[in-house]
């Protein structure tokens, strides 16, 4: 979707901003949310695609103001939420209940099986060969999908160079949406600052984004 | 910012029905009672996160390829097993890219369209990588940016930067400052900063003190 998380090239966010001697989080909920989200992925209470999109299409506003872990925290509320684990009324109601002094978290009975922690993987074996070869012009297809999709909106429309031909991954436009995995090649294209850029591109610049097989046409030689 | 809207991170003090604080704990304690979450491994993949994981696993890869030419060949062509080699545990990562800076290439690295970043071997991102500016900005003035953050190149120097768009992530192998010939792997390691890795630094040479 062409939201506001597609960031690359946008104007007006300002300098860089470091923060000195920063913590790894700043507050006690941030690493209860680090946390709850390895382990809803874990449990495989939805995917990281799903994941991302669901941070994707909060509303603007709050993408911008919520912070990291507070998009987070959104993202872990849809997946509970729209994967069927709790409805959005059962989350509230049990934060109504904690404001006003219930209980928390009853410490659980330690679950005798620790799932791995962390994702899913991913990668996933093909038997087509690659598209592409290494050093072949693509173009980066100009769509505009309505959901979840890994192509960014400043590569759309432009030329490119393969340079380098990663293994088969799922496929984030699909598996976002339960519509299967559709694992394909993924490659990493090289497009020069001026093709993204226009004459105000700085010289001597490139970036090489992660593409996958969907998202890119061959580019036909002239003559 | 309206009051609706009025839930940003900074506002730790409210503990409200929509604060974060009380959003998180709902969640936690709901999954927690239909047993699909324990709260103490919560505790344990923060502290991991806190504590065990962070850019001195990347420095130490950095350094090994410093002093061991082979290593530094391995960790180019297929950096998963490399870093595998020396005892990370590169699990979170399913295709770890390495790419070395050397004279007359630069690179850098961003996830324009969230805050993709080699956790095995840098731990967390710093806010900086996960903020807009960067974010929106080093794809489109790479050099702009460097200089800002402090990194001044040479105009000749071609600046490669990497957005990280798919599940490949990214480490910038930095270029060994000069000397250093006499420091062995472990005071290398010492030297590597996280932004070095990241492609917004430089290694700095050691201070007089230290030699």
């Amino acid at each position: 979707m062409d939201g506001i998380h597609d960031l690359g090239g946008m104007h007006g966010f300002g300098p860089v901003r470091r923060e000195a001697s920063e913590p790894k989080f700043h507050a006690r909920w941030e690493r209860r949310v680090f946390g709850l989200l390895n382990l809803t992925l874990a449990a495989g209470i939805g995917n990281v695609d799903q994941f991302r999109h669901a941070i994707e299409r909060m509303e603007p506003v709050d993408y911008l103001t919520a912070g990291y872990y507070g998009r987070w925290l959104h993202a872990v509320e849809s997946l509970v939420t729209e994967n069927g684990v709790a409805t959005a009324a059962e989350l509230e109601a049990r934060r109504i209940a904690l404001a006003q002094g219930a209980a928390s978290i009853s410490s659980s009975p330690s679950s005798p099986m620790k799932p791995p922690l962390g994702r899913r993987p991913m990668r996933r074996a093909v038997t087509v060969a690659p598209r592409f070869e290494l050093g072949e012009r693509v173009l980066a297809r100009n769509v505009h999908p309505a959901g979840h999709t890994r192509l960014p909106r400043y590569v759309r429309g432009k030329r490119g160079v393969v340079v380098e031909i990663h293994p088969a991954f799922v496929f984030p436009d699909t598996n976002a949406h339960g519509q299967g995995e559709r694992p394909q090649h993924l490659y990493g294209v090289r497009f020069d600052g001026a093709e993204l850029w226009g004459p105000d591109a700085e010289p001597g610049v490139s970036v090489a984004v992660d593409l996958f097989e969907d998202y890119l046409d061959p580019v036909e030689v002239a003559g | 910012m309206s009051g609706e809207h009025d839930h940003g991170h900074d506002h730790g003090h409210d503990h409200g029905p929509s604060s974060p604080e009380l959003r998180a704990e709902a969640l936690e304690s709901l999954l927690a009672e239909k047993g699909l979450v324990d709260p103490s491994r919560i505790d344990d993949i923060v502290h991991r996160y806190e504590h065990d994981v962070g850019p001195m696993n990347g420095a130490r890869v950095v350094a090994r390829a410093w002093v061991d030419p082979e290593y530094r060949s391995r960790l180019l062509t297929d950096a998963n097993a490399a870093i595998e080699e020396i005892g990370i545990d590169g699990a979170q990562i399913e295709r770890l890219v390495v790419r070395e800076n050397e004279p007359g290439v630069h690179n850098v690295v961003v996830c324009t369209l969230c805050s993709c970043y080699p956790w095995a071997v840098l731990g967390l991102p710093p806010s900086w990588y996960k903020d807009f500016a960067y974010r929106s900005r080093v794809v489109r003035e790479p050099r702009a940016v460097l200089r800002e953050m402090g990194l001044e190149l040479e105009p000749e120097t071609e600046v490669r930067v990497w957005d990280s768009s798919a599940e490949v992530r990214y480490l910038v192998l930095p270029e060994r400052p000069a000397g250093t010939a006499d420091l062995d792997e472990k005071a290398l390691a010492d030297l590597v900063s996280r932004d070095s890795m990241i492609g917004v630094a430089r290694v700095a040479p050691p201070s007089p003190s230290d030699v």
